[in-house]
């Protein structure tokens, strides 16, 4: 019977550990597809603040006074939806350089933010979620904003990023164009297996490839999302195989200075990083997050706060590319830019579009579809065909 | 063949801020203390650095500004741990945290009242530090590449490093140094200034992080300033002291084969098969692991940590 009882006991335990170790999700919910439709949905599920009253907390992962990337640009976005709003500047709480791999601090500086007065909070960075998932929960007169992520709750825990991959097409473009060694450089933050990463990779060489099909595009993984020392190294290993442009999904402009010191050109990313290589920086793959934070804060004001998912691209003109540094591109780059654009706006063309050839000569996708939101932001683990990772 | 070259010259570029790092904490550590703020003093010397640079588009100035940094923020350290006795790891790693801090702090303060909203080294400070070209030298094909066209911070580094050896193996001062460094209590009954030579060596060491830390900013960064820039560098310069075996000799090579492995997995071809990443980032500190296991077997006293060092020295406890 003891035996019995202990074998029992013993399974018991195995099956526990088992059940305790949750999947991971590979696939990431579909982030919403309609984010223009919020006009036709009358009733909100929070009540309408008043614009004295809104107070906007947001927890940066880095700082804002970096000068580039990632948190600069988010936080421009702040400064725009405030001066777009009115708001006065005390009706905005920052909480700077929060660790995203420590919950503890994460939920401290979020529960400052509520303490502050806080009606709506952005949390940044993907190592948020869930601790944002589950204050939610606890302050349900709170709307949490998670940028990045895939959890929502419907009422006042939503999701939100973009498609910066559109714009990541239309910088290819540029990149294909100028090139003349036609091999470009790459330095990416992480490998095969981020999909944000990746799929950015593919759309910027599917943008090379349709106006440059000889061009290649070699990549450089530096496997972290901040390194100074990392990307300059990427980059010069790059500019030695020859490329002569060199594209980025890092946060440093070290890239692009890397480039221009070789006489060499570039993609920046994040924020305009022609201010940092005027004479590298053929023109950058951006965000200009105000339009969300403005459309988010907007209608807790007007009462419209609905809880979806904001999945935003070049229409909302959440993604772009920054001004064409009209002196370095190459001939024909605008109008190529222009048309392209036009096609994506105008929705003929999603970027990933149809059959796809990846790197090791299998497809991805069907004639006549475009892949879904749920697996361009959590599916592709693939490279397109003129991908080569160094 | 071409590839080759230009792998081993980025392993320089990419080892000499550990070259700056690892020379001034042989200084600390030869004088019998352990100081972990290595990050530290690199990142105010980084800040002073690049910020004297800036302001007045001169190359000495913003070394020296570098040095000075490195030097306030060893002698806060030398201070609380020689002076007052305070525990020489807590004063480091706190060295290091008010280092970054500080550093960042005044970076941006002066990026938020710039107008641009960056800050870019002038032209002619930046052309002070590129490259260099010697005629006819820099044109030899292979030796030109390899050894005359580094920016001008690789040669004053191996500088560095060679009149340290020099200080310490074949000077008075650098042998009674590294009397104090073994046991400043025989040294003292010799009549050597224990606590002054403590002091000049801290300070020294210091000063040339600071250096280091201006590689980071000035080169790496590219002429533009940015927060962080250090970046951990301090740290690996911590432990490329053991795999240089405490010799600035040998730190030359040491950071320069530190700074081959860090760059390894962008010089290797991933055709036939693919290593992870993480794989060439553990490289270093394996090899570390290696030297001080065989060091240790070896048990040649020369080759291994001076034999006070991290503890501090009461006159009154002799």
């Amino acid at each position: 019977m003891k035996k019995f009882l202990s074998l029992i006991l013993a399974l018991s335990l195995v099956f526990s550990l088992t059940a305790c170790s949750p999947k991971q999700d590979t696939k990431q919910e579909p982030a919403k597809e309609e984010t223009t439709k919020e006009e036709t949905s009358t009733q909100g599920k929070m009540p309408a603040v008043a614009k004295e009253d809104i107070k906007v907390g947001v927890i940066h992962i880095g700082n804002p006074a970096d000068g580039s990337g990632y948190t600069y640009a988010h936080d421009q976005g702040i400064v725009g939806m405030q001066k777009a709003l009115g708001l006065d500047d005390s009706q905005i709480i920052r909480k700077n350089n929060v660790n995203d791999t420590d919950p503890t601090a994460t939920e401290t500086a979020i529960l400052e933010c509520i303490e502050e007065g806080a009606n709506i909070i952005f949390g940044t960075s993907w190592g948020y979620m869930d601790t944002m998932e589950a204050l939610a929960a606890e302050y349900p007169d709170v709307i949490f904003s998670h940028g990045s992520g895939y959890k929502s709750n419907g009422t006042n825990f939503n999701n939100y990023f973009g498609r910066i991959y559109q714009a990541r097409y239309i910088s290819g473009i540029v990149a294909g164009l100028k090139t003349e060694s036609n091999l470009i450089g790459y330095v990416a933050a992480m490998g095969q297996e981020n999909s944000e990463v990746t799929g950015g990779i593919n759309a910027f060489a599917m943008g090379v490839n349709s106006v440059n099909p000889d061009a290649k595009v070699f990549v450089k993984v530096t496997n972290s999302w901040f390194s100074p020392e990392e990307e300059t190294n990427a980059a010069k290993a790059l500019l030695a195989e020859g490329c002569d442009v060199i594209a980025q999904h890092c946060d440093t402009p070290n890239p692009q200075l890397e480039a221009e010191k070789s006489g060499a050109f570039g993609i920046g990313y994040n924020s305009d990083m022609s201010k940092d290589a005027p004479k590298a920086t053929l023109t950058s793959a951006v965000w200009d997050w105000s339009q969300y934070y403005t459309w988010a804060v907007e209608n807790l004001i007007n009462g419209t706060w609905t809880g979806e998912n904001y999945y935003g691209g070049m229409e909302e003109k959440l993604v772009g590319i920054s001004p064409l540094n009209e002196s370095i591109i190459a001939e024909g780059t605008k109008e190529a830019v222009q048309d392209a654009e036009k096609r994506i706006l105008d929705g003929s063309f999603n970027v990933f579009d149809g059959v796809i050839e990846t790197n090791d000569g299998k497809t991805v996708g069907e004639e006549g579809k475009t892949l879904d939101d749920a697996t361009i932001t959590g599916g592709i683990n693939w490279y397109f065909k003129t991908v080569t990772v160094k | 063949m071409n590839m080759f070259i230009n792998f081993l010259v980025a392993a320089v570029f990419a080892g000499t801020p550990l070259l700056f790092g690892t020379v001034g904490e042989i200084m600390n550590e030869k004088s019998g203390h352990l100081n972990l703020g290595v990050e530290g003093m690199m990142s105010l010397g980084a800040c002073a650095g690049f910020m004297a640079g800036f302001l007045t588009n001169n190359l000495l100035i913003a070394l020296l500004a570098a040095f000075v940094a490195g030097l306030a923020g060893a002698l806060i350290y030398a201070i609380l741990t020689i002076t007052f006795m305070a525990d020489q790891n807590v004063t480091g790693l706190t060295l290091t945290i008010f280092g970054i801090g500080l550093s960042n702090f005044f970076g941006e303060y002066m990026l938020v009242n710039s107008n641009t909203n960056s800050l870019k080294l002038p032209e002619n400070i930046a052309a002070q530090i590129s490259n260099i070209y010697i005629p006819v030298l820099s044109d030899i094909p292979v030796i030109g590449q390899l050894f005359f066209q580094y920016n001008p911070f690789v040669y004053l580094g191996i500088v560095i490093a060679i009149s340290c050896g020099i200080y310490l193996n074949h000077t008075k001062l650098g042998l009674n140094l590294r009397a104090i460094g073994e046991n400043p209590g025989a040294a003292d009954a010799a009549g050597i200034k224990v606590t002054k030579l403590k002091y000049l060596n801290v300070l020294l060491g210091g000063g040339i992080c600071g250096i280091g830390g201006a590689y980071c900013s000035m080169i790496i960064n590219g002429g533009v300033w940015m927060s962080n820039s250090v970046n951990g560098l301090g740290w690996i310069s911590v432990a490329l002291v053991i795999f240089a075996s405490w010799s600035p000799n040998k730190a030359v090579f040491g950071s320069f084969i530190f700074g081959a492995f860090n760059i390894l997995k962008y010089y290797t071809p991933k055709t036939y098969f693919t290593i992870p990443n993480a794989f060439y980032d553990m490289l270093p500190f394996v090899i570390t692991a290696l030297v001080l296991i065989i060091t240790s077997i070896r048990k040649s006293k020369e080759n291994q940590q001076p034999a006070s060092c991290g503890i501090n020295y009461f006159r009154e406890e002799r």
